[in-house]
């Protein structure tokens, strides 16, 4: 905590040299326009078509996914761990071509998705993914009819998967913005009603002699294993268009998802930097449909942001950081179920975002909730040992005038002279004897009091911290009763709480309001009646 | 108030050209009327700010001060009228109008740095696709540095105090380097560093020749703070000089109720088009 | 014969003389479901909470197979066995008692996992909801795959049902449509019994918990309820019908009235129609879509007519053109019907606009433009028939005359004209010849009430700001 508060106030030059913000943005444009040559000058046939569907014969009942392991050509003749390895580290050229679409899909929904929840909108990914079911069904009706059996051409059918998402986007906006239809009901009918329209148009075509329905069931549940090489480099591309858009107009979108009214009054497009957003969405749900499936998809444009938020609280950490497990998940998901038969792909990346995400929340060092309980915590014991010092410096002060009579000139702080003991204290505060005791014990670990053989003292570092915690309460109760018209009986409990936080600079702020009325005093009177103790 | 024009304005055709503008006054309003839903809430407003001056907008609760603002900038359609900046309309003057809207209308838990967000007023001047360099970190800093508050610059925005969060918003304002300033509630709940931290930059504009309209609920300020008034209650009811136009009189017809009938009408107004 | 024509005979023949019992068993299962999901649909819309039935409905997935799992392991452990050999019916009764057990705790689970989310993580509620249906869902997935030799569930029955063989046994009241029936038995008893807790706590959660309605019960019931209800219609209609009847019907009659009950009424109305004219389009849709393409080589071995679309995906697009109708049409706020009004005010104050102008010209000729009195455009025309339809004015449309009745109105216009110049001169800081055209707009609106209001509110003038003659409403 110290640590931290302390970055905040290290002086002005160095934190002026370095801003993740700008550092993305200028690391990402060489890296994606390098990305983007490579990938585009890789001759197709350089990659192997090897990835291919099964045969919808294999799998005679049901429609379901099976995704057969792709290096599973010598499954016996290596242990499971070693293949798994082998996965991991993308030995295989196959599983690499997969791997490596996916993961690139990972990241680009992982940035995307930052944008989009932090506009509030990360259920319109799902509204997006359902809705391109019918422009993938009527796309391969179109191709199959004008030509039979080339029905299952990627291009094609994503071209019509994000026709469908973005008429289904325009939808919902026209919905909420025409009718007394509030956005989520607008989400929901557009939704089901897409869906509803592609499932009735997949069981005509599942009945047509096409042959070929396979390849478009995969887009429902995800399965990566059908992936050709093709369909890899077309997953590839898209993400790295998504990548670089998003990284051109980081600056812009950012502006437009924390203040859209400062963006439009300061003249930014933001009906059309709106527009870009959605199309990136439409395009990240659509590219994910083949590896994770469109029921899942949303998944991976809401976990990975939601995980990111956790470890920071600036904008450009976070777009790394939700890309990074963006691609984890997507990696790890990719791999398993290349491994094991019975993991499909889409789950298993959701799942593994998801275990992130539990991760993150728990231990997120920004926001996490083990970060927070450690805060109260050390926020409880502050102020038990402000109370203490308090109870003290109030328990000695009738006193004080005699001790400082007493005292020899220059031997220290007149508070420290007297010993304390237990029941002096009691009393004062609701406080049972053990907790008390606990009080006590913390103080003196921090210096604020000795022992000795027959109670405690206050040390002069003590004695110190016990005027300031006495003058900042007095100080803040005074204030609420000038300023804040605060009934004196309540007074008290407000202070406790508020106090223990105060900031130099509004102590400095409290002194100029209340010390004008005891102009003469270091330390004001109490505003109200002390207790006294038994 | 007004003069008995001879001339017969009452032929039926309204006039359809907008009226010329010949003044550049920073903002010059003409004949604005601003209805949310159909209804009315800001009726026929004639203004022209003064050059050089700080002017309150005061007038009660409900009685459409925000409105002024946001219809002045395009963000609330406006029914009839005309508004320019510096001679011409908003789309072209954009860059001369900075705008702190009222605190409250963003989400503070967006993780941005209170620098983040002063440099968002540089947007513009950095331009398109081009990142946010050093230069502009520096010159955000320096933004922050004149509301007193570059040493929290590296902090997220929620952990900001209230009024420390009013002088990052200035603070974006001034980023701006606009030569008119539209502030809406810039003192509503502040402490009275951010109070002062204001008025020291309000003054400081007013120095280098800007102008600012500042939406100002507290009447005990007004006089200190402000050197001219545009008292407002649904329509314009008096602008000038703070110590010609703050007087008693025009504070109670600014804050003598409503005028019920703009009210009623409105609300026939309402219903006749078509919202029953 | 025509193409056309020859559809429509084809269509007929599908609809009325190849309908059988089991379309008839097909409708009233699904009108069951569509009907049982419309009722605690209303409240999701009403209560913003639509995108939590699409979640529920995608949770009640891991609850579901999870029953399947237990009573499976049950049966192979021969716990049946000890109560009694082969007994199909204990075991479909204790799976679904499982099934609609787990249905309630799931359904709980995810409000109350959302919520913790939201509220642990700080993380915005929308998001939340999505990071746990999502998460639970692909739970609920990978546990098909992984039990898949004890579990028999074919995903894509989930999404989308199979209505189609509701009736396969072709005896009795089908099961899915005592369970869908059941359902709306259910919602419809528990609506009627907490209508007022449901209405106020709907409308407005902090004072419903002051008169001490416990929102948060009500909160989780209706996600419970829900889910059961989703469960109830899963096997028969499929989670993508669920998703679209808790919603749509809804969201249709939302645009249609304003009252709670009438709106519970219309939107288990809709639901119905849903469900029936939804069947009706998936046994017609390939007949419509695919005709035009006969000839292509891919149909060309196809039977048309025979074909048919999934009758809970034509429902879901049923209950959405539906929406779309009510959209337009709806007859308050139909686009449509606004368009219109808004074309009718455009007439009436053209008319109005024309009273004035030869009111005006009667009183004093310079004061107005010649070439207002010859315009010819359509506005003008329709105006001019609206006035003379009730006897406002006679003569041609170029040169109308005011009737004795058209006078008065004409008047009655003029002085709202005038006594609004008159109020704004006083009240407002604006110069005299801005004062008109607010006038101009105004003026229409200004009933007598509001006149008198005006005029006494001034001490009844007799001058406008321009020094002109304010008529009285009656002649002296």
């Amino acid at each position: 905590m110290s640590s931290s508060t302390c970055q905040y106030r290290s002086g002005l030059r160095p934190r002026v040299s370095t801003g993740p913000l700008g550092t993305v943005v200028r690391f990402a444009h060489p890296f994606m326009v390098t990305g983007l040559l490579l990938l585009l000058s890789t001759p197709s046939n350089a990659l192997p078509a090897v990835i291919t569907s099964q045969a919808p014969a294999s799998r005679p009942t049901m429609p379901l996914p099976s995704p057969v392991s792709i290096s599973g050509a010598t499954p016996a003749t290596r242990s499971a761990p070693g293949k798994f390895a082998r996965a991991l580290l993308l030995e295989d050229y196959n599983t690499r071509v997969v791997v490596i679409g996916t993961l690139l899909l990972g990241i680009g929904s992982g940035i995307v998705g930052t944008f989009m929840l932090l506009r509030k909108r990360s259920l319109v990914g799902d509204v997006v993914s359902h809705a391109a079911l019918p422009g993938i069904a009527m796309a391969f009706l179109i191709v199959e009819i004008t030509q039979p059996g080339t029905g299952r051409s990627m291009p094609l059918l994503l071209v019509g998967a994000l026709l469908a998402g973005l008429v289904g986007v325009g939808c919902t906006m026209a919905i909420s913005r025409f009718s007394r239809i509030k956005q989520d009901a607008a989400l929901a009918i557009v939704l089901s009603v897409f869906f509803g329209l592609g499932i009735s148009l997949f069981t005509i075509i599942q009945k047509l002699p096409t042959g070929n329905v396979a390849g478009l069931q995969q887009f429902i549940y995800g399965q990566t294993a059908s992936m050709t090489s093709g369909d890899v480099r077309l997953i590839a591309l898209a993400s790295l268009a998504v990548l670089g858009i998003a990284s051109l107009l980081f600056k812009e979108i950012a502006l437009l998802c924390f203040d859209e009214q400062f963006a439009r009054s300061n003249g930014w497009p933001t009906g059309g930097l709106d527009s870009i957003l959605m199309a990136l969405v439409v395009s990240v749900a659509i590219i994910g449909l083949q590896s994770v499936g469109l029921l899942l998809v949303v998944a991976l444009l809401i976990i990975p942001a939601a995980s990111a938020r956790f470890w920071t609280e600036r904008l450009g950490p976070m777009t790394i950081i939700a890309a990074c497990f963006g691609g984890l998940s997507a990696w790890l998901g990719a791999v398993t179920s290349s491994m094991f038969a019975r993991f499909s792909a889409g789950p298993v990346i959701v799942l593994a975002g998801t275990l992130f995400f539990l991760f993150s929340m728990t231990f997120g060092t920004r926001r996490g909730i083990v970060r927070r309980l450690l805060l109260q915590l050390a926020m409880r014991r502050r102020v038990g040992r402000h109370d203490l010092a308090r109870t003290i410096y109030e328990f000695l002060e009738p006193e004080l005038p005699l001790l400082e009579s007493s005292a020899h000139p220059g031997s220290g702080d007149p508070l420290c002279i007297p010993l304390l003991v237990l029941q002096d204290l009691l009393g004062r505060r609701t406080w049972s004897p053990k907790r008390l005791g606990r009080l006590i014990q913390s103080a003196c670990r921090h210096g604020l009091l000795q022992v000795e053989p027959k109670g405690w003292r206050l040390t002069s570092e003590g004695a110190r911290h016990a005027r300031l915690v006495a003058r900042n309460h007095r100080l803040w109760e005074t204030y609420l009763i000038l300023h804040a018209d605060v009934a004196p009986s309540h007074v008290d409990r407000n202070a406790d709480l508020i106090e223990h936080v105060l900031e130099p600079e509004l102590i400095e702020q409290l002194v100029e309001a209340v010390m004008d009325r005891y102009p003469q005093m270091d330390m004001p009177p109490s505003p109200h009646p002390l207790a006294q103790g038994s | 108030m007004s003069t008995t024009n001879p001339s017969d304005p009452a032929a039926v055709e309204p006039t359809s050209s907008p009226p010329e503008h010949p003044s550049s006054a920073p903002l010059a309003i003409h004949d604005m009327t601003v209805a949310y839903h159909r209804r009315p809430v800001l009726w026929d407003i004639d203004y022209d700010a003064p050059p050089g001056k700080l002017v309150a907008i005061i007038g009660p609760n409900g009685s459409g001060k925000t409105t002024f603002i946001k219809a002045a900038l395009d963000l609330v359609p406006r029914i009839s009228g005309d508004v320019r900046f510096f001679g011409e309309p908003y789309r072209q003057a954009r860059t001369r109008v900075g705008y702190v809207p009222q605190r409250g209308s963003v989400d503070w838990d967006f993780p941005v740095s209170a620098l983040d967000v002063v440099a968002m007023g540089l947007y513009r001047k950095i331009g398109w696709f081009r990142p946010v360099t050093r230069r502009y970190r520096q010159q955000a800093l320096e933004c922050l540095d004149r509301v007193g508050m570059a040493d929290l610059a590296r902090r997220q925005i929620s952990q900001l105090s209230g009024g420390q969060q009013q002088r990052v918003f200035l603070a974006r304002a001034l980023a701006q380097s606009a030569d008119l300033y539209l502030m809406d509630e810039p003192f509503a709940g502040v402490d009275a560093a951010t109070e002062r931290a204001i008025v020291a930059v309000l003054h400081e504009l007013r120095q280098s020749g800007k102008t600012a309209l500042v939406v100002h609920h507290d009447l005990q300020t007004v006089t200190e703070y402000f050197d001219h008034v545009l008292l407002l209650n649904m329509r314009l009811v008096a602008t000038g000089p703070t110590r010609d136009v703050f007087t008693n009189e025009n504070l109670r017809a600014t804050y003598g109720g409503k005028l019920a009938l703009l009210d009623q009408v409105g609300h026939r107004m309402t219903l006749g088009q078509g919202n029953q | 014969m025509t193409p056309q024509l020859d559809m429509l005979t084809t269509i007929k023949t599908i609809l009325l003389d190849e309908w059988f019992l089991l379309d008839t068993w097909i409708v009233v299962t699904a009108a069951l479901a569509a009907m049982g999901c419309a009722i605690p649909g209303t409240f999701l819309v009403l209560r913003r909470q639509s995108m939590m039935g699409d979640a529920l409905t995608h949770t009640v997935l891991p609850g579901i197979v999870g029953a399947f799992i237990i009573s499976h392991a049950m049966k192979t452990s021969g716990w049946f066995a000890a109560t009694g050999g082969e007994q199909p019916y204990a075991f479909d009764a204790i799976t679904y008692t499982m099934m609609f057990v787990g249905a309630v705790a799931i359904g709980a689970l995810t409000a109350v996992l959302s919520e913790w989310v939201q509220r642990q993580g700080r993380v915005e509620s929308s998001a939340a909801l999505g990071i746990v249906y999502t998460s639970l869902f692909a739970v609920g997935l990978l546990m098909i795959r992984l039990f898949a030799d004890s579990v028999h569930i074919d995903p894509d029955c989930v999404l989308y049902g199979s209505v189609e063989t509701v009736w396969v046994t072709g005896d009795g009241v089908p099961r899915a449509a005592l369970a869908s029936g059941g359902a709306l038995v259910l919602n419809t008893l528990l609506v009627v019994a907490f209508f007022k807790e449901l209405r106020v706590s709907t409308f407005d959660p902090d004072l419903a918990i002051s008169l001490g309605i416990n929102s948060t019960a009500i909160h989780y019931g209706l996600m419970a309820i829900t889910a059961v209800t989703a469960v109830a219609a899963f096997e028969s209609v499929g989670n993508i019908l669920v998703i679209a009847m808790l919603i749509v019907p809804p969201a249709t009659a939302h645009l249609l009235t304003d009252r709670l009950w009438l709106l519970i009424v219309l939107s288990v109305t809709v639901a119905a129609a849903s469900a029936w004219l939804g069947h009706a389009f998936a046994l017609i849709l390939p007949t419509l879509l695919l005709t035009p393409f006969a000839d292509a080589p891919l149909l060309r071995s196809v039977n048309i007519t025979s074909l048919d679309a999934s009758t809970a995906g034509m429902m879901a697009t049923t209950s959405g053109l539906l929406f779309l109708l009510a959209l337009l049409l709806g007859p308050r706020h139909g686009l449509v019907i606004r368009r219109l009004h808004r074309g009718f005010l455009a007439i009436r104050i053209a008319a109005e606009d024309l009273l004035g102008v030869i009111y005006r010209n009667q009183e004093d000729p310079e004061t107005v433009n010649p070439a207002i009195l010859t315009d010819r455009s359509l506005t003008r025309r329709l105006a001019v028939w609206w006035l003379r339809r009730r006897g406002l004015v006679t003569g041609s449309s170029t040169s109308p005359v005011l009737t004795s009745s058209g006078h008065a109105s004409a008047r009655q216009l003029v002085r709202a004209h005038r006594l609004w110049e008159s109020y704004m001169a006083h009240h407002f800081n604006v110069p005299a010849d801005h004062l008109h055209e607010m006038a101009h707009r105004v003026e229409h609106f200004l009933d007598p009430e509001l006149r008198d209001q005006i005029a006494e509110e001034l001490d009844g003038p007799q001058r406008d700001p321009h020094g002109r003659e304010i008529p009285l409403d009656e002649p002296d």
